[in-house]
């Protein structure tokens, strides 16, 4: 599996981790008042779709940045590759 | 005063180097390295500092730049500086005086080390090495990759020059690889 590095272009697979769901940059508020209950869907609710799912890769054996990956779970072609922190911001995150 | 003596990351009183074919790998002790990461906002004022340190503007994606001070890009908004340790043992504080608040620097030259691959057949060595395109790589290229599960970075001198940086800690593991490669490709 090849994955188009948005910097770096085509890299091999076995040079990124898999952490998991893209959801995972949307941490909850803390101090929020339902900080528990948002934590324990945050944490441990996941969709488990059949077909397009947007995931979070490291880049280990590269440039170490953070990417979020666009894959169809079934077919395993991957459609976009964006870097995290570009998202993040899109999100009115700046950190 | 103690009386210390220097060693190299292999654990010689001066650099171990070893010839296969066409191919000579030498371990290359003699560089002082530091780390640049520009802080969130601040990136243009780095690469400013960088331009200034290196004579040369600051390296893009996957390159290298600059003469006696050398930059090459080692992430987004992060760069690597090395310098010839007889005159730039103080290269990360000689960096931070420059980019000041701009940057986060750090002392690297104990973090890595460097052997140079020298010979016609080079890219032969490193093909089996690492996953990198090497026989596209040109001079002034640079990239990070994995080399005997080692995270290391390669550079491409010139056509028949690269250096190869990889863990100070790791030196022999890295230096066996090599040899063991050379062996096999030469």
């Amino acid at each position: 599996m090849i994955i188009q590095h948005p910097l770096l272009g085509p890299r091999d697979s076995s040079e990124f981790v898999y952490l998991g769901d893209a959801s995972l940059i949307d941490r909850p508020d803390w101090q929020a008042e339902n900080a528990a209950e948002a934590f324990h869907d945050y944490a441990y609710l996941r969709d488990n779709p059949a077909g397009e799912h947007r995931e979070l890769w490291f880049h280990e054996g590269g440039d170490r940045s953070w990417l979020v990956v666009t894959r169809n779970t079934v077919t395993h072609e991957i459609s976009r590759v964006e870097l995290a922190r570009d998202v993040a911001r899109t999100r009115g995150r700046s950190k | 005063m103690h009386d210390l003596v220097a060693l190299t990351a292999l654990g010689g009183t001066g650099p171990e180097s070893c010839t296969v074919g066409s191919v000579s790998c030498r371990e290359y002790p003699d560089i002082a390295l530091a780390s640049v990461a520009a802080r969130l906002g601040h990136e243009a004022e780095t690469r400013t500092a960088l331009a200034t340190l290196t004579g040369h503007t600051a390296p893009d994606i996957g390159q290298t730049s600059g003469h006696t001070v050398k930059a090459f890009w080692t992430g987004p908004e992060q760069w690597m500086l090395e310098a010839p340790f007889e005159t730039h043992e103080d290269l990360a504080s000689m960096v931070k005086g420059h980019v000041k608040d701009a940057a986060s620097v750090s002392e690297q030259t104990d973090a890595w080390t460097r052997f140079d691959l020298e010979g016609p057949d080079v890219r032969a060595v490193l093909e089996l090495l690492c996953n990198l395109d090497c026989r596209k790589m040109a001079e002034g290229d640079a990239a990070r990759t994995s080399i005997h599960h080692l995270g290391c970075f390669v550079l491409c001198r010139s056509a028949d020059v690269f250096s190869i940086y990889g863990p100070r800690s790791s030196a022999r593991t890295l230096q066996h690889a090599i040899i063991a490669a050379m062996n096999s490709a030469l």
